[in-house]
């Protein structure tokens, strides 16, 4: 009898302890559902339909993804993207692990060191564009400031040069990602077996050669996140570009999320706006499906 | 003494090294160091000298232009910033919990799907995020940007806290299971004690990004509720007037100094969220 009892006593609390984790995982299971693929969804519908300022239902096929392959601004946004993105991801990565090895030398003041290169990263891309605009600022940044120094030729105008002002983008981005690559590759060396650099060492080889021919080497999953996460920065970076040239001068210095929001919101393209948000997620898919079958692939064979 | 043993020998190399690093220390030090050399110099002296140039007279006159056109925005920032820390986080902290220890069937495919969220671009979500933003009446309110970067934070905080969580020993939870303690009694007496690190970590991560936020600012927001990052642009980038360079990079400094100074307080944590955010589990 007593057992019953407890039983149905306990009933109503088994059942609800056992509803109350997919409960509590619910909103964001609805949120995920809705909020990031039905809203993909969403966005690739638009991408086919001809709206403009206003969302409309009325299918016009691919034009809008024709349109954009006409529009001459697209390309130089896409251009853009390439060297922007090839530049910021090549130059961080080399700035990174350099600082990062040198760093690993049983420095002193190590900590401080680190602190200085890493704090670009916890400020916004509109603060560092705003900082970087002002420094390269033609009569008056560090173009003025060279030729105070003594370097009477010097001359940097790219922010108002059409064929050089990526550059400016690049240097500012570098700025701001290179310390975080160095925090990655320092961590991922404080994790190297210090016996295999004695071995080497007993055997004849050289610091450099130890580093480039053993060291690096058994950092190759270091180095395919830090290459993943800079390709992610560059297909996303929309601040740096509105703070630091708004995409100018003209659009020469657009880049694919500076053209979907300019074409989306400001110029009532939301059709074309759209097919360039598509296209921007799957530039992303591009990166990140390799990336994450490799990654897979050597979970499975650990 | 017996540690000077153990001390590298001074030879050219290490002299090498050491040049090299510390350059690297000034050039990442020269846009904040130009920063507050401008933020206190008067505009004549901006004209006069150069970027390095000590002020001829050191005047606050941009930091308080800059606060008294930045000031309302500033603490958008913090309308915003605050509720979306904690409303995600606390989330953020139930769904990892969930998702290592109360796995169901579906859960594991659930977190591959909330994965993607941490690659995103969120360029695809921004129309139907302002069409719902709209029909919910908080279209150009902080208080629709906090839902936004809720939503959008899920990722990232669920995914902190899911790998942290995935760590802590099985045996535990199970056993406080037959001791009869229940869902929200084993998270709070003995999951929560012990998630301090990864509180702070998931704190100052969510902190950063949206303090730092922009896209969803100029999107979402407009006129009175834009957060700071939106009236920084705006200030910078107006052509009318003549330029205060000095107003500008105060009003840059004051965007700044909020993620800079959790950055110097709890450099541990922030380095760690973004070395745990980078290396997926």
């Amino acid at each position: 009898m007593s057992s019953v009892a407890v039983f149905s006593k306990a009933s109503p609390f088994d059942a609800l302890q056992r509803w109350l984790p997919k409960l509590v995982l619910a909103p964001s299971m609805f949120i995920v559902l809705v909020g990031f693929y039905g809203y993909i969804l969403w966005t690739f519908v638009l991408s086919f339909t001809n709206s403009t300022f206003l969302p409309t239902y009325k299918f016009v096929g691919l034009a809008q993804y024709a349109r954009l392959f006409d529009n001459d601004r697209w390309w130089v946004a896409s251009k853009n993207l390439a060297v922007f993105g090839g530049m910021f991801i090549g130059i961080s990565m080399v700035v990174g692990v350099l600082l990062a090895v040198f760093l690993d030398q049983r420095i002193r003041r190590e900590g401080f060191i680190r602190t200085i290169y890493l704090y670009p990263m916890a400020l916004s891309m509109i603060v560092t564009g705003t900082a970087w605009k002002w420094l390269l600022n033609p009569g008056m940044g560090l173009d003025k400031l060279l030729r105070d120094w003594g370097w009477e030729g010097f001359r940097l105008d790219w922010l108002i040069d059409p064929d050089r002002v990526v550059y400016c983008l690049v240097i500012a981005a570098v700025w701001q990602a290179s310390g975080f690559i160095m925090a990655m590759f320092l961590a991922g060396l404080r994790g190297v077996d210090q016996s295999i650099i004695r071995a080497a060492q007993i055997d004849g080889a050289s610091m450099p050669k130890i580093y480039w021919k053993v060291v690096l080497p058994s950092l190759r999953p270091v180095f395919f996140s830090a290459v993943m996460i800079l390709a992610h920065i560059a297909i996303k970076s929309f601040d740096l570009v509105a703070a630091m040239t708004a995409g100018g001068p003209g659009y020469s210095s657009d880049l694919p999320a500076m053209f979907m929001y300019s074409f989306t919101f400001s110029r009532g393209q939301m059709g074309m706006g759209s097919a360039s948000a598509i296209l921007m997620l799957g530039a992303i898919l591009a990166i990140l499906v390799p990336y994450l079958y490799s990654e897979l692939r050597a979970k499975r064979n650990d | 003494m017996t540690s000077l043993a153990n001390k590298p020998a001074l030879s050219l190399s290490r002299v090498a090294i050491y040049a090299v690093l510390i350059v690297a220390v000034f050039i990442y030090l020269v846009p904040l160091v130009v920063m507050l050399l401008t933020s206190f110099k008067s505009p004549e002296d901006i004209g006069s000298g150069n970027l390095l140039s000590w002020p001829t007279e050191v005047t606050a006159i941009g930091w308080i232009k800059a606060w008294a056109t930045v000031k309302g925005y500033f603490w958008n920032s913090f309308l915003i910033t605050v509720p979306a820390v904690l409303i995600s986080t606390t989330i953020g902290a139930l769904n990892g919990y969930v998702l290592s220890m109360w796995r169901f069937r579906g859960s594991q495919l659930f977190f591959g799907l909330l994965l993607f969220g941490c690659f995103l671009p969120f360029q695809t979500v921004l129309l139907p995020a302002s069409f719902t933003l709209g029909k919910m009446g908080l279209a150009s309110t902080t208080t629709g940007l906090v839902f936004v970067h809720v939503v959008y934070g899920l990722a990232f905080t669920t995914l902190f806290f899911r790998n942290y969580y995935v760590s802590i020993p099985d045996a535990l939870v199970k056993a406080a299971r037959l001791d009869g303690a229940g869902f929200f009694t084993i998270f709070r007496r003995i999951i929560l004690p012990m998630s301090t690190p990864i509180i702070m970590v998931c704190l100052i991560w969510q902190f950063t990004q949206i303090w730092n936020d922009f896209l969803f600012g100029v999107v979402f927001s407009s006129g009175d509720s834009q957060p700071i990052t939106v009236a920084l642009n705006n200030l910078v980038n107006t052509s009318t007037g003549v330029k205060e360079y000095n107003v500008d990079m105060a009003a840059a400094m004051i965007a700044g100094l909020p993620t800079l100074l959790v950055y110097v307080v709890a450099g541990k944590y922030f380095v760690r969220g973004l070395t745990a955010g980078a290396v997926k589990g």
